[in-house]
Formats: C-alpha cells, sequence, structure tokens
C-alpha cells in the first residue's frame, strides 16, 4: 500500500467531515449569490437598477417635478448612468418641452464622469440617434464646453 | 471670500473691483433680485454641480421674445438654432458646468496681501534694529571671540565630539 493512497483516503475523509461541519455552522451559505455572511436582504442587480430607472422616466404624463427630482437623484448616486437611462431621460424632457433640462443632463453626466474621460464620448456615442432624432445639441456642439 | 474682504478693509484701499455679489452686478446680469427671490422659504435657483436641475429657472420674469422662444421650444427642437438653443439654456440655468468649476485668481490676492503684511513686520524690525536697540555687547567682537575661541582649544572643551575634537593640537589647524 503506498503512503500517498493513505494520505489521499485521509484528505477525503478529512474533508467529507469538513464540509458537514461547514454546512452545520454556516447556513448562510444556501443563499446563490451571497458570498459573505451579510444581512438576507435581497441586492438589486445593475440590470434591475436600469430598468428601473428606465421605468421611472418613461412615465408618459411625468411632469417637471418628478424629472428634476429623478435627475437629481440620479446624479447623486456613485455612478455614471447607462445611455438607456439617459434615453429615457431625454425623452421625457422632449415631452415636458424643455431641452435646457435635456443639454444640462449631457453636462451633468460628462462632469460625473470626473477623470475617467470616456465615458462621456461612449454615451454620446449610444445617444447619437436619439440626440439626431430629438434635435438635442450637445454641450460641445454648442461651444458650452469650454469657457 | 472673508480673507480678501479683510485685506480691503485693512488697507483701506479703494481700487480693488468689487466683488459680483454687489447688486448693480447682479441687476446688470439679468439676476432677479426681488424679494420673493431672496425669501429662503421659497425654493431658490443654485448653481450646484451635484444638482443639476434647479428647483425654479434662473430666469422667470420673460419678456416677450424670451415667451416667444418658449413657444417655439414646444416644436420639434431640430428647428432651434444654436444661439436659440443656447439663449434657452441660459434662461434656465445661470452657469454651465465649466463655468460652475471655475477656479478664481482670489489666491494672488491673498497671497499679495500675505506678502504686504510680512513686508511691513519685517519694515518694522529693520527700524527696531536701527533705532531702538543698543550696541552689542563687546564679548562678541572679532578681537574678543579670537581670545575666547584660544581658550576654549587651551582647556580642551568637549573634546570627545565636541569643540576641541575637531582642532588638530599636532598641525595646530582645524580638521
Amino acid at each position: 500500500f503506498s503512503p500517498v493512497g493513505k494520505m489521499f483516503r485521509a484528505v477525503v475523509r478529512l474533508s467529507t467531515s469538513g464540509v458537514r461541519n461547514l454546512a452545520r455552522t454556516r447556513p448562510c451559505y444556501s443563499a446563490p449569490l451571497s458570498a459573505r455572511c451579510y444581512s438576507h436582504a435581497k441586492v438589486e442587480t445593475d440590470e434591475e437598477f436600469d430598468a428601473r430607472w428606465v421605468t421611472y422616466f418613461s412615465k408618459p404624463d411625468i411632469d417637471a417635478w418628478e424629472l428634476k427630482k429623478g435627475m437629481n437623484t440620479l446624479i447623486g448616486y456613485d455612478l455614471v448612468p447607462e445611455p438607456k437611462i439617459l434615453d429615457s431621460a431625454l425623452r421625457a424632457c422632449r415631452r415636458l418641452n424643455d431641452l435646457a433640462s435635456a443639454i444640462r443632463i449631457l453636462e451633468a453626466v460628462k462632469d460625473k464622469s470626473g477623470p475617467h474621460k470616456d465615458i462621456y464620448p461612449y454615451l454620446i456615442q449610444e445617444l447619437q440617434p436619439t440626440l439626431t432624432e430629438l434635435g438635442i445639441s450637445t454641450p460641445e456642439d454648442l461651444g458650452m464646453d469650454i469657457l | 471670500m472673508l480673507t480678501s474682504r479683510a485685506l480691503l478693509r485693512g488697507l483701506k484701499s479703494g481700487f480693488w473691483r468689487p466683488l459680483s455679489s454687489t447688486s448693480s452686478v447682479q441687476a446688470a446680469h439679468g439676476k432677479d433680485m426681488s424679494p420673493d427671490v431672496l425669501d429662503p422659504s421659497v425654493p431658490q435657483y443654485n448653481n450646484r454641480l451635484d444638482t443639476p436641475l434647479s428647483d425654479v429657472p434662473f430666469v422667470r420674469n420673460l419678456n416677450s421674445e424670451q415667451r416667444q422662444l418658449k413657444e417655439k421650444e414646444k416644436g420639434p427642437w431640430t428647428k432651434l438654432t444654436k444661439e436659440e438653443k443656447i439663449a434657452l439654456y441660459r434662461l434656465t440655468h445661470e452657469l454651465t458646468y465649466p463655468e460652475m468649476r471655475r477656479g478664481s485668481s482670489e489666491w494672488k490676492t491673498v497671497l499679495g496681501g500675505v506678502f504686504i503684511f510680512l513686508g511691513f513686520s519685517g519694515m518694522l524690525v529693520w527700524w527696531q534694529r536701527i533705532f531702538v536697540f543698543g550696541e552689542v555687547p563687546h564679548t562678541l567682537s572679532d578681537e574678543w571671540v579670537e581670545k575666547q575661541t584660544q581658550r576654549m582649544i587651551d582647556m580642551r572643551v568637549n573634546p570627545v565630539g565636541g569643540f576641541a575634537y575637531h582642532w588638530d593640537y599636532v598641525k595646530k589647524q582645524w580638521k
């Protein structure tokens, strides 16, 4: 008999008992997504977050206050909104006949990107169809990005 | 803001331009100075990077030309010229993001003031040195210091790591 084989069997035995121990002392392992023993609250995924905000701005009879509140809240988060959320917000501006807010939103997300200079061009690239359709000029087009 | 105001008063000088918060400058820029706007219990306009859309638009009392532009805004935006779009933006917002982020040259004023006062203090110290202080004691004259140094060498002051350690007694010079 090889000592290696014996070791292997010992390891297997150890590991199975270890697993059983693990299951007994750490019940939170049953949760699929959570890897740590935090509270059992469900964490919203990125897609759910995006969908929620797109729905918020897609409300057909959205009013000016709701647009302002939504936009200010969104800018308060530690993220740059996805193009689809911004698209929804720009269309909300169109429904409210508010071009100034549409341009302001573009300025705000550029500012939100901070040192990451490649985010804003990407957003404009993704939003270009909407911008041309609605006739929204970017701050760069209007010369408002320089002093 | 506070330091430069104090500086103004301290120097009693009139040739600094008043800062932009004076009412005459604000009126020229079309800012609404009516009591309604100055009332803090009513929604205010503010330029904030973290609040892109303010509670109220910057210009609230529109003249007929501006009202016409607002009517045109209800139609397709593709029909608006660039100037009209800029005008619409400026009606709702006072400052653009780059304008909000722009710094000022106030630091130059502050630094200049600091140096002026330091210089003035230096002048006072100099005057004091000439007109207030008496003569320096005779024990600091070159002659006395020479004799004193020779005496310290002869006494072997701090021979291990201090004064006399640096004197070479063989060559009779400093090491």
